[in-house]
């Protein structure tokens, strides 16, 4: 996520011609649209309409189809993401040792809810279900690196040390 | 490719084994917490004390005991070092060397986390490498596989699942081997096998370590499994969650494809078996085996009602053999070993062993596995080292699916039917210990609030019962709800239960009616008194009076 830059496709993009070399080599088939909407995601950081229309077209799939996908699954996003994410796990493992306090604490010192992003885009506030790593609970996702075993305030000097220094 | 030469393959890598194994845990527990630092310290410690003869410093996959991690095994000698760091790793080798002893490492032999364990399905967790398929083979992988495509017919290996008494480990317990034949009877062609790795219950990860510690254990259950009811083709569907299986996964196919032990005339035999991995997107729906096959086939993950049954009509409506990752991983040791072997491991009605995430409020956290039927108590208390403010007060398993269990029935012999006595479930595995802290309305709060937003919405049992569901909970977790407010909630557990389409919404009240079986109290503490109450009832009717409607609930 803090890899691609969240911006628009134009014709001649280069990341659209990824994006389609991805659909040829799952040869079109019309059940691969999730793979491919992970390949569009990782291009584009997230799924603008114009980008799932393209899929759409490609896959010949009607675009409600490809919206319908797009909206069921909680990892595709809508809409574009901070340069930075934190993920906090709310697993039950993590619920018991108070991920609940983290998620509040990251929201104080974010200025935003979970589910959204910083105003000057620096920083996007996310939860999981469970990403599985219960055994070192409570646990968070800082940029895709898991840590274990986390304090409030180890999350809320990550996130500040994110909305203080800017881009990465 | 053929039986001499997978002996060939292990005993090459058996005559270049060197005589001492460094193993470092690279789950990913253990690599959030350093351990690739860990594992180049000790091979800067083994190369610059010239021990590359006689010491491997290996990556292994889980070590099983997360919550002390990072670990380090020596093996053979079955020592295991808890929290090493990259500082600390170099004294590990210097110890092997004979110089000053490393800090309180534990034999595997004396360690409560340890002991009790009996591996089948981890068998080889944590003992090879997992990125490379030559240690599979020469720990014994793929030879099952084998033995069943030269010395079984499909029909015998389904028998000899169904003598072992093997069931689903997916959570509902169904027997393994019915399955197996129903599929293997059905006309129609072609047929399907999937693995369902979507472990979408949060607080469970066996699944997760199955499938990176040892995929080439899934790929050949699986491929056996092909076999056995005439599938040619099969999909392994992982949630997105767990990108390190993900990659594990396609490496082990590739390499197993490259030495003939997957694609075209498989072990020289007519067999033809071919595995995709398929990447779910985050939808704990699609654990559900029709709302899964939806999702492998690219659309949204919207249960069907069965029947149809997938053994009839599944994956794009041909049969399908669907089954969850322990499953599969439960196997190639029962071929390889013999139905009554693992029919002598467990307890009456449920054979061999589970594995558990064992988490939350415990000293000790991490993977077990341990025979059907250990207690609660056991696993709790000796394996997990009870809570540590030493107040442990229920045990919740099953995940959103299950229910929690009181400290005082902790003697329950952990097998599909007692916990389903205690209104639990098994479930996938996931055991998540609870203490004094933990209010168990905001428990079930918690739950319900997943149901809720993980309902699809498709049929109005589940979507609407949950939301109101969740809106009676949250009102007497917050001290406004009332005695019909209870009742109201109850009423509404049985209905969701009886009248939703797919096991989400019927199992969704499992953790509400469990929780209020056995810690009514904590409920009733939370009710408004009726002092509370006549004021708010004064308030309504002096509305009533000024010929305003009441409000009503």
């Amino acid at each position: 996520m803090a890899t691609a830059t969240a911006t628009k496709p134009d014709k001649g993009d280069p990341r659209l011609k990824m994006l389609d070399a991805a659909i040829r080599k799952s040869q079109s088939r019309q059940d691969a649209l999730i793979e491919v909407l992970h390949k569009a995601q990782d291009l584009f950081g997230y799924l603008d309409v114009s980008v799932l229309r393209h899929v759409a077209r490609s896959l010949k799939l009607p675009p409600s189809r490809v919206y319908g996908v797009a909206t069921f699954y909680h990892l595709f996003m809508l809409k574009p993401q901070g340069q930075h994410a934190c993920v906090i796990c709310m697993g039950t493992a993590c619920y018991v040792k108070g991920a609940d306090r983290l998620l509040e604490e990251a929201e104080t010192v974010a200025g935003c809810k979970a589910g959204q992003t910083t105003r000057d885009g620096k920083v996007s506030l996310l939860t999981a279900r469970c990403i599985g790593a219960c055994g070192i609970a409570p646990a968070v996702v800082y940029d895709q690196a898991t840590a274990g075993k986390q304090l409030a305030q180890d999350v809320t000097a990550r996130i500040q040390e994110w909305l203080e220094n800017g881009s990465a | 490719m053929d039986r001499h030469e997978l002996e060939a393959i292990a005993g090459k890598e058996d005559s270049n084994r060197k005589p001492r194994r460094l193993l470092c845990c690279t789950g990913s527990g253990c690599q959030s917490a350093r351990s690739l630092e860990v594992k180049a310290a000790l091979e800067r410690g083994v190369a610059s004390r010239g021990m590359h003869e006689s010491v491997d410093v290996v990556g292994v996959g889980c070590l099983a005991f997360c919550g002390r991690g990072p670990l380090v095994e020596a093996s053979p000698d079955g020592v295991i070092y808890e929290q090493v760091t990259p500082e600390g790793a170099d004294a590990i080798v210097g110890e092997l060397a004979g110089e000053a002893e490393a800090s309180f490492p534990r034999s595997r032999e004396d360690h409560p986390f340890y002991k009790g364990q009996f591996r089948i399905v981890r068998e080889r967790g944590g003992r090879i490498d997992p990125e490379r398929v030559e240690e599979a083979i020469s720990f014994g992988g793929y030879l099952a596989l084998e033995h069943a495509l030269h010395g079984m017919t499909p029909s015998e290996v389904v028998h000899e699942i169904t003598k072992s008494g093997l069931r689903g480990r997916g959570g509902a317990g169904y027997p393994t081997g019915l399955k197996w034949g129903t599929v293997a009877k059905m006309p129609a062609t072609p047929k399907y096998v999937i693995c369902n790795g979507d472990e979408g219950d949060p607080g469970a990860f066996m699944d997760r370590s199955v499938m990176e510690d040892d995929p080439h254990r899934v790929l050949e259950g699986m491929t056996i499994a092909g076999y056995a009811v005439g599938a040619s083709q099969g999909f392994i569907y992982v949630r997105a969650e767990y990108p390190l299986a993900v990659a594990r996964l396609r490496k082990a196919i590739q390499q197993a494809t490259r030495l003939g032990l997957l694609g075209g005339g498989i072990l020289g035999s007519h067999l033809d078996f071919k595995i995709d991995v398929r990447i779910g997107a985050g939808a704990f729906v699609c654990g559900e085996e029709t709302a899964l096959i939806q999702s492998v086939e690219g659309k949204r993950g919207n249960p069907i009602p069965r029947p149809p049954y997938p053994a009839e009509s599944g994956l794009w409506g041909k049969p399908t053999l669907i089954n969850n990752v322990e499953t599969f991983a439960n196997v190639a040791p029962i071929l390889h070993r013999g139905a009554s072997w693992f029919a002598g491991i467990g307890s009456q009605y449920s054979k061999g062993t589970k594995v558990f995430s064992l988490t939350g409020k415990v000293a000790n956290s991490g993977l077990i596995e341990v025979p059907m039927g250990t207690s609660l108590r056991y696993i709790v208390e000796e394996m997990g080292g009870g809570s540590p403010n030493g107040r442990v007060k229920a045990v919740q398993t099953g995940g959103p699916s299950g229910g929690c269990i009181p400290a005082d029935k902790l003697d329950v012999p952990v097998d599909y039917d007692s916990l389903t006595r205690l209104g639990s479930i098994m479930g996938s595995g996931g055991m998540i210990v609870m203490d004094d802290e933990t209010n168990m309305v905001e428990v079930a709060r918690f739950f319900m609030e997943f149901c809720m937003s993980e309902s699809c919405g498709k049929c109005v049992p589940c979507r609407a019962g949950t939301v109101q569901m969740h809106g009676l909970l949250d009102r007497i977790a917050r001290k406004r709800g009332t005695r019909a407010d209870l009742d109201r909630l109850t009423q509404l557990c049985h209905m969701t239960r009886e009248t939703s389409l797919c096991g989400l919404g019927q199992t969704a009240p499992n953790p509400v009616l469990s929780t209020l079986r056995y810690f009514m109290g904590e409920y009733e503490a939370l009710l408004q008194t009726p002092e509370a109450i006549v004021p708010h009832v004064a308030a309504t009717e002096a509305l009533d009076a000024r010929g305003v409607p009441g409000q009503g609930e």
